[in-house]
């Protein structure tokens, strides 16, 4: 059986459309909303520290390495790392990553509920099970990731900070000049709004690859593949149409 | 009572569910037998809604399902008890929350009260012990169980069971049969089951469905179906040849060729 991309489309957009609908109880949904909160966003909050402080300090270091010019001052280190952080690692290296670690979690989650038929239990109950198990995780993604890309920002200045003062390229004070030279609070800015959108994206297309899983569970196993490949691609198309239309 | 008419129901082209009518009645429990692949659990699917069948009418008490608004079928739905042929019980909770997640939904009653519910309904299945294991952790036959309790904890008035004792010993397989039957009358539910267990078949069997590719073949009660000239229903039913003696032996005992308090040693010289 050959889906064609738009009968994908559709049904993603169909998936999203009836996403919104009265929840049966409140309290019910506030609790499966939180627990996708700790789910997505406390679960990865290692994997993004570690690799915020790296991707600083990498780009600390090759930054230093590539300006060779005597005329430009060593405190513009500090300023190229800050606004690279800001304007793309954290925002979509972070959610490149987030794609796999959460992308593939939502997708098997929903594809084993659909293959041992837990989702048609629930919607036999009276529940409209793109309410109840959809919505909060996208809710949820888009409340938690911002917060981790505000985080991954921080400490992957900071990783350059350190990465910078402690190989003696820059001295403390230096690098702290530059921090602050030329700022442009927009750039924090774009950065959320690239996270929101992001978020949405990775949270909505493995929210929808697994929950349309047909088949067994090999089939689970693909869906969280293939939400993650998508997912990335759909991150860099935007990544790029975001830039051209709000740089 | 739920009324079917002329219900159809293919995948891609191959047709499974060929024009079925019947009409199940309330207090009784109504059984679907029939081969494995003769469409029992695509029937159960389309009935309550998570197939929609191709062409035909469902109707609840009277209220038209194919045509219901979608609020109208949750509505409908919170009425309705499914057991599941895999249980499909929610791997993250335990026992206890799977049971206690129709209550959380859709009452208001606090905790204690929901937990009193539900360790009455766990009695009843006779489980004991349970509450705080994950459903990997308990064997299938005590999933089956938990299952049915799940599906009753709302005092359903439509209760459809796709083979609740596929893979269990004899002993729990009746004790289960005999929980539906009790359930049954005790709430006077409209009880759908699928098996094709034929202790259950002669055990509870008030009225019997039976599907051949698709079709209902035949259509009886229990004390019936024995004595059925269906030759379809006779080869599923008595594919044993112990049980066709039994027949053949219980249809001259009927005829008085034997007595009934037939001495057996002296039958078999
Ligand atoms: N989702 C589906 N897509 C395509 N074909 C299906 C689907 N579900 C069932 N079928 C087909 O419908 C037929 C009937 O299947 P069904 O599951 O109803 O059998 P059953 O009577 O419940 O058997 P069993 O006793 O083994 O459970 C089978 O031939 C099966 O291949
Ligand atoms: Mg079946």
């Amino acid at each position: 059986m050959n889906i064609n991309i738009f009968t994908e489309l559709g049904r993603y957009i169909l998936m999203l459309k009836e996403m919104f609908s009265r929840p049966e109880n409140l309290k019910m949904y506030w609790k499966e909303f939180m627990h996708q909160c700790v789910e997505i966003g406390i679960r990865s909050l290692g994997i993004v520290v570690i690799i915020s402080v790296f991707m600083g300090a990498v780009s600390a270091l090759q930054t230093a390495y590539q300006l060779v010019s005597p005329l430009i001052p060593l405190s513009t280190i500090a300023q190229i790392v800050r606004d690279t952080v800001i304007l793309e690692f954290s925002p979509t290296l972070v959610c490149i990553v987030l794609a796999g670690v959460v992308g593939s979690k939502i997708a098997g989650e929903l594809g084993n509920m659909r293959v041992s038929e837990q989702i048609d239990a629930l919607e036999i109950m009276g529940i409209n099970t793109r309410t109840y198990l959809i919505l909060p995780k996208i809710l949820a993604a888009m409340v938690t990731i911002p917060m981790l890309v505000v985080i991954s920002a921080v400490l992957g200045i900071l990783g350059g900070k350190l990465a910078a003062v402690a190989t003696g390229i820059v001295s403390t004070s230096q690098f702290n000049k530059g921090l602050f030279q030329y700022f442009k609070p927009f750039n924090v800015v774009f950065a959320l709004v690239k996270a929101y959108v992001f978020s949405f994206l990775i949270a909505s297309i493995s929210s929808y690859y697994g929950y349309y899983v047909n088949g067994g569970a090999l089939e689970i196993g693909r869906a969280s593949t293939k939400s993650v490949v998508v997912s990335c691609v759909m991150i860099l198309l935007m990544d790029y149409v975001l830039s051209s239309i709000l740089l | 009572m739920i009324e079917v008419k002329g219900l159809k129901k293919g995948f891609s082209g191959k047709t499974v569910i060929n024009g079925v009518d019947a009409k199940f009645e309330p207090g009784k429990c109504n059984l679907i037998i029939g081969s494995s692949g003769s469409g029992k659990t695509v029937l159960m699917k389309c009935l309550v809604g998570l197939f929609e069948p191709d062409s035909g009418e469902i109707c609840y008490s009277g209220q038209d399902f194919t045509g219901m608004t979608k609020e109208d079928r949750k509505m409908l739905r919170q009425q309705i008890g499914m057991l599941f042929q895999g249980s499909a019980l929610f791997d993250s909770m335990t026992v206890e929350q799977n049971i206690m997640f129709p209550l959380d939904m859709f009452t208001h009653d606090n905790y204690s009260k929901k937990l009193l519910r539900v360790n009455q309904v766990l009695e009843r299945v006779n489980l004991k012990d349970v509450n705080k294991k994950f459903p990997a952790e308990i064997s299938g036959g005590m999933k089956k169980r938990v299952g049915i309790a799940r599906a009753i904890v709302l005092n359903p008035k439509y209760l459809f069971c796709d083979e609740p004792n596929s893979g269990l010993d004899p002993q729990t397989a009746i004790l289960i049969d005999k929980l539906i039957k009790e359930i049954t009358l005790e709430y006077n539910i409209t009880t759908l089951v699928n098996t094709h267990d034929m202790n259950s078949v002669m055990e509870i069997g008030d009225h019997i469905i039976y599907m051949y590719q698709g079709i209902k073949e035949w259509e009886g009660s229990n004390k019936e179906i024995i004595f059925s000239k269906n030759k379809l229903l006779n080869d599923f039913i008595f594919a044993s040849e112990f049980l066709q003696d039994a027949k053949d032996m219980r249809q001259l005992e009927m005829r008085g060729k034997i007595d009934n308090n037939r001495n057996m040693d002296e039958l078999l010289k």
